[in-house]
C-alpha cells in the first residue's frame, strides 16, 4: 500500500491535539492558533518598513509601541515555526514531502490556484474582521467554552454546508 | 497552579520555546491527520471526507474535558488563561466571509502553512492570499471595519453560563452531541464513497 495515502487515525489525532491544547493553556496561557501568527508578522514587516506609519494607524498602533520587543516576537509566531517544522518532520515520515498541487482531477491547475488565491484572501479579511481563525478563536474558543467560538463554528461550518451547493464544480 | 507563564512560574524565553515544542505537535498531527490535503478537507462539505469534524470535535471535547478537570481540581486558573471575548456580530459576519474562503480556497490559515511547507503549491498561493487579504484589512481598517469590529460586544461570555447550564452539563451534551455525529458521518461516508471514487 502507498504509505503516502495513510494517515493518523482521525480521533486520536484530535485527542492528542487537545492534549497540545490543554498544555499550551497550561505553560503559556495561550490557544493554539494560526491568523494570529500571519498578522504578527504583517504587523512586523509594515513596522519595519515605515514605523511612524505603523505607530499612527489603528490597526497596527497597539503593536508597534514597545521600541525594545520586535513585534513578530510573540508566542504564536513561535508556535508557528514549530508548526511548520511539525508538518515537515511528518510529511517527512510518510513520504508526503514534494511539490504538488491539490485538487480535484476535473478542474485545472490554473482554476486551483486562482480560487485558492481568492480563497486566501477571504480566509485573511474574515479572520481579522472576526477575531481569529478556524484554529485560535474556534477549537480553542471551543475549548474554554467561549460562545464565540461556537459563533465562529456554526459561521464558518455552516456557512460552507450553505454554499457547498455552489462551489462543487471545484471539488467533485 | 496554571497557567506557569502568565502567574510568573516560567520566564519569557522558556515560555517561547514551549511555544515552540507545541507547535511542533500541532503541526506534526495535522499533517499526520490528512489536513494538508485539500480535498481530504473539503470533503466534510460534500460528505465523502468527514477527517474535519472528528479531529476538530475530538479535540475541542478532549480540551474541554481536560479544562474543566483541571480548573475542578486547581490546577489552573482560566481566569488567567486566553479567552476569546465574544462580539458576535463581526464573529458571524467574519465567520462567513472565513466559509467563502474555505470552500473556494480549500484551507484555513492552520493547514494552509502546514500544506505550504509540505510542497503544496495551492496552499503557498492561499497563504500569499492571506497574507494579502491582511495587509488589505489593514490599510483599510479606519474607513471599513473599525466600526463593525467592535459592534455586539458581549464581554467574556461562557456558552453554558448564556445557555443557563452548568459547565458540567454542557460538556457532556456537547460529548453525545459529538458521538452522534461521529456515527451518523461515518455511515453517510460509506453511502457517498460507494458510489463514486474520489480519487483523494
Amino acid at each position: 500500500m502507498d504509505k503516502s495515502k495513510t494517515y493518523m487515525n482521525s480521533y486520536l489525532a484530535g485527542i492528542l491535539l487537545g492534549v497540545f491544547m490543554i498544555a499550551a493553556y497550561y505553560f503559556s496561557g495561550e490557544g493554539l492558533g494560526a491568523s494570529g501568527a500571519m498578522k504578527a508578522v504583517v504587523i512586523a514587516s509594515v513596522n519595519d518598513i515605515n514605523h511612524e506609519y505603523a505607530a499612527k494607524a489603528p490597526y497596527f498602533a497597539a503593536r508597534v509601541q514597545n521600541e525594545d520587543k520586535s513585534p513578530a516576537k510573540t508566542w504564536l509566531v513561535f508556535e508557528i515555526l514549530g508548526v511548520i517544522a511539525g508538518a515537515i518532520l511528518s510529511a517527512a515520515l510518510y513520504g508526503r514531502l514534494k511539490l504538488s498541487i491539490g485538487k480535484a482531477p476535473t478542474i485545472s491547475n490554473r482554476t486551483r490556484l486562482i480560487a485558492a488565491l481568492i480563497g486566501g484572501i477571504l480566509f485573511g479579511v474574515g479572520s481579522q474582521l472576526g477575531r481569529g481563525c478556524t484554529s485560535g478563536m474556534v477549537m480553542s474558543g471551543m475549548g474554554v467554552l467561549s460562545l464565540s467560538g461556537f459563533i465562529g463554528l456554526v459561521a464558518i461550518f455552516g456557512g460552507g454546508y450553505v454554499l457547498a451547493y455552489f462551489f462543487r464544480k471545484l471539488w467533485i | 497552579m496554571g497557567p506557569l507563564f502568565p502567574t510568573g512560574a516560567i520566564g519569557d524565553e522558556l515560555n517561547m520555546l514551549i511555544g515552540f515544542i507545541i507547535g511542533i505537535g500541532f503541526g506534526f498531527l495535522l499533517e499526520a491527520a490528512g489536513f494538508t490535503n485539500t480535498r481530504k478537507l473539503a470533503g466534510v462539505f460534500y460528505g465523502y471526507d468527514f477527517v474535519v469534524l472528528k479531529v476538530f470535535f475530538s479535540a475541542a471535547i478532549t480540551a474541554a474535558i481536560g479544562l474543566f478537570l483541571m480548573n475542578h481540581y486547581g490546577l489552573i486558573d482560566l481566569n488567567e488563561i486566553y479567552y476569546p471575548k465574544t462580539f458576535w456580530i463581526p464573529t458571524l459576519i467574519g465567520g462567513f466571509i472565513m466559509a467563502f474562503g474555505f470552500i473556494i480556497g480549500g484551507f484555513c490559515p492552520g493547514t494552509s502553512i502546514c500544506a505550504a511547507v509540505t510542497g503544496k503549491i495551492d496552499a503557498m498561493i492561499f497563504v500569499l492570499g492571506a497574507i494579502i487579504g491582511i495587509v488589505g484589512y489593514a490599510f483599510t481598517y479606519e474607513p471599513l471595519w473599525e466600526h463593525l469590529r467592535g459592534t455586539g460586544k458581549m464581554g467574556k461570555v461562557d456558552i453554558a453560563h448564556w445557555m443557563g447550564i452548568s459547565d458540567g452539563t454542557f460538556i457532556l451534551i456537547m460529548t453525545i452531541i459529538a458521538a452522534i455525529t461521529f456515527f451518523a458521518i461515518t455511515v453517510i461516508q460509506k453511502r457517498v464513497t460507494a458510489k463514486r471514487d474520489y480519487q483523494l
